[in-house]
């Protein structure tokens, strides 16, 4: 591996603790109501808008009535954007006249955006509208973000209360999120994209001559343009990663520059890496904070590199034609299929694995066309749940199950009642952390073994062989965990694959947010014991060691074989040739 | 239940308006302020008439061009309203003969070019609109560019050297060269 790729990785390692430290400590601020800039200058709005709504700042919800609100909330969030799309032809803001889309897509697009999730079985320059990208989708990707960081809240909340029935207002907690984190942060962000070329207007598209006439056929070309930056920024900072052109972070106009890459980069990953350091602050030990992002960073940074040079080997195949995989000053080399030149290796292997391991989604490089060990690094991120980084505040939460099962399993070891921060962990605790574990991972492994049976599931790979397989296994650990990326050569807008990724979305959602509040609630009852001799501590390298053994052993144990099924087998018959 | 309902859809529409059209509506504004001609496309004039973006790649065939790398973008390439990878595996036939036939390609129009083919310039990128090959790729064609102008190679070299983007910082992305400025650079050095 070059230098120059180790030295790519660890500027932005540095640059996200250096970003991460101080907004986590701002996030703790808003969330525990202490005064900050923001909240002077937009305070008045945000009261305005608890009168408007009739919501009392003060309630104190018990944790089933915090997840109703959740549901509620959410369910009214998918309709609306179902509803736009059935109508977008009758709405205004639609300069390119798209029609209605169909009834199974609209469908998985409202689950996929409510959910965080993002998987996009449409292609964005071609069937929304503006209308429908900015009220239905960038209204979701606010709020959808927004409602992973309240869960999350809510769970610190339960970790820090004693004997108490309340987890705090779900409404206060999502405007909160909304007002003073994702909006402020995604306005600077836009500008600084369309600072470097990411288009920002209301004109359709714009046409122009081609410079070699003849070379399409074609007179004229026409470039699709629309209000990019503005989706983008919070698709990024949200976790989202539904693009607004088809090739999403590919696309120039989404993604023009090397810089305009690495600002994106550490936006995905941000807002879910600070919030550990807000974890951190709100239970008064920061070094536990330090110990999960440990956890998470000690999973990153070798896959990262696995990735790289996977991708850096190059194609055995295209090597043998005569094709250069060596990196030098003046190409960057490697397996370039659906590769941007700007980006080259480095840039897009770093990209493929942060938007796994967040469960962002957005791509800069077309995950289909990546060696098959170069793949596996991002499939085997999404089916570990979403928690390295993971969604903002929804990996948080499920890291902190992951917390949970490994002082449970610690506890069995020595023989001792398991606790974490002062709070027993109990049989409840662990029949809800289970939920949280299997239901995701049994909505990949069936989904996709339903896939292979069915003849609409098998007909829509578009590659040959085990790669096909690792097409199927993607799409479904991609939905079920609420990430969204895709191999792109699964065709995916059929009823099949529209009706069952959008169920796996919303397993893979919602039964974990609900468990998650029922921990918060029931850790909220009980007291806090101080630690005693018998403690286990939670912020040594001993737990960090433990809890990622824990995830890998778990994530291995599942998923070992459908991987060698898929990406194995195809590696072993490349590498054989 | 019902004491849900109120708050729930009152804060969806409240930040339906935020965040789907103020929020919009003000990065618009204040792109316009600040950086009008990157915000509606970054858009090539020449002689009054806009030809292209400097953002997006164009096809070239001629070999008095350099040309772009290859597209899968339909129903023709380069197609800007319609972006798209190839989403072939790395096993896929499909792949290696469409490899091979791009490298009989570049071979037929310049049989002295070497032997050994820059990966960018036989792979198809992931928007379909890659702007940029690598100075690897720009140098391998450099010969049969100079040839098909009657230009000398010193020359085309000269004026790739130009061209190349270095990495931002000297660390971030790849050395790079704009195929379409480039191209227009050789025209306007006739």
């Amino acid at each position: 591996m070059s230098s120059n790729a180790g030295l790519q990785v660890l500027i932005f390692l540095v640059a996200l603790l250096a970003l991460a430290l101080p907004l986590g400590a701002y996030m703790a601020r808003v969330f525990s109501g202490e005064a900050t800039l923001a909240q002077r200058v937009l305070g008045p709005i945000e009261r305005g808008i608890y009168r408007l709504a009739g919501v009392r700042e003060d309630e104190d919800m018990p944790w089933h009535r915090y997840a109703g609100a959740v549901l509620v909330f959410n369910l009214a969030g998918a309709l609306v954007v179902y509803g736009l799309q059935r109508a977008q032809r009758w709405l205004p803001l639609n300069p390119a006249n798209m029609g209605a889309v169909s009834p199974e897509v609209s469908f998985n697009t409202a689950v996929s955006f409510a959910t965080n999730t993002n998987w996009q079985a449409y292609s964005g320059e071609t069937s929304m509208s503006f209308l429908t990208q900015m009220l239905a989708l960038t209204v979701q990707n606010f709020v959808s973000a927004a409602t992973g960081i309240a869960v999350l809240i809510a769970l610190m909340r339960g970790f820090t209360r004693r004997e108490a029935t309340g987890l705090g207002s779900f409404w206060v907690d999502l405007t909160k999120a909304t007002l003073y984190v994702l909006v402020p942060l995604s306005f600077a962000l836009a500008l600084v994209l369309v600072s470097e070329g990411v288009v920002q207007t209301f004109t359709p598209s714009v046409s122009a001559t081609w410079i070699e006439a003849g070379a399409t056929g074609a007179r004229a070309q026409s470039i699709a343009l629309g209000p990019a930056a503005s989706q983008i920024a919070i698709k990024q900072l949200g976790t989202n990663g539904g693009g607004f052109f088809n090739a999403n972070a590919a696309h120039p106009f989404e993604n023009p520059t090397p810089l305009s890459n690495f600002v994106q980069l550490l936006a995905i990953v941000l807002i879910p890496a600070s919030l550990c350091f807000t974890f951190g602050r709100q239970v008064k030990d920061r070094r536990q904070g330090w110990a999960l992002l440990g956890a998470m960073l000690v999973i990153f940074v070798p896959l990262v590199f696995a990735t790289i040079a996977a991708e850096q080997a190059g194609n055995p195949n295209l090597t043998a034609l005569g094709v250069d995989p060596s990196a030098s000053a003046m190409s960057s080399g490697g397996n370039m299929e659906g590769k941007e030149t700007r980006f080259g290796i480095t840039q897009s292997a770093l990209w493929a694995t942060a938007t796994t391991a967040a469960s962002n989604g957005s791509v800069n490089a077309m995950h289909d066309s990546f060696t098959p060990l170069g793949g596996v690094a991002p499939l085997w991120l999404m089916q570990l749940g979403e928690i390295v980084f993971g969604g903002v505040g929804s990996g948080l939460y499920g890291m902190l199950v992951y917390a949970i099962i490994a002082v449970f399993i610690a506890g069995l070891m020595v023989g001792r009642t398991p606790e974490f921060l002062g709070k027993k962990i109990e049989a409840y605790e662990m029949k809800m952390a289970s939920l949280v574990i299997l239901l995701p991972s049994a909505a990949v492994l069936i989904g996709t073994a339903i896939a292979c049976l069915v003849p609409e599931g098998a007909r829509a790979v578009a590659n040959p062989g085990p790669h096909g397989f690792t097409e199927i296994l993607y799409a479904f650990s991609s939905g079920a965990n609420n990430n969204g990326s895709a191999f792109g050569g699964l065709t995916v807008n059929g009823r099949f694959y529209s009706t069952a990724i959008g169920l796996c979305m919303l397993i893979g959602r919602y039964w974990v947010i609900v468990p998650v509040l029922a921990i918060a609630g029931s850790l909220a009852k009980k007291k806090s014991i101080p630690p005693s001799s018998g403690t286990l501590p939670t912020h040594t390298p001993l737990f960090v060691g433990l809890l990622v053994a824990t995830i890998v052993l778990v994530g291995a144990l599942t998923f070992l074989p459908a991987l060698a099924l898929g990406p194995v087998v195809e590696h072993l018959s490349l590498a054989g040739r | 239940m019902r004491s849900l309902v109120r708050p729930a859809l009152s804060l969806l529409v409240i930040f339906t308006i935020l965040t789907g059209v103020v929020y919009p509506l003000a990065v618009t504004g204040a792109a316009r302020l600040l950086f009008a001609r990157r915000a509606e496309g970054s858009a090539l004039v020449r002689e009054g008439r806009v030809v292209g973006s400097s953002l997006i790649g164009q096809p070239f065939d001629d070999p008095r061009y350099f040309w772009s790398r290859p597209s899968a973008t339909s129903p023709h390439r380069y197609n800007a309203a319609a972006s798209s990878g190839s989403n072939l595996g790395p096993s896929n036939p499909a792949l290696i003969d469409a490899a091979r036939a791009r490298i009989a390609a570049l071979r037929a129009a310049d049989p002295t070019a070497s032997a050994t083919v820059p990966a960018d310039l036989v792979t198809a990128s992931g928007s379909g609109l890659d702007p940029h090959i690598s100075p690897a790729a720009a140098m391998y064609q450099a010969r049969r560019v100079a040839r098909a102008r009657a230009m000398s190679e010193q020359r085309v070299g000269a004026l790739i050297e130009r061209h190349i983007e270095g990495r931002t910082w000297g660390v971030l992305g790849e050395p790079r060269v704009n195929v379409l400025l480039l191209n227009l650079a050789l025209d306007e050095a006739r």
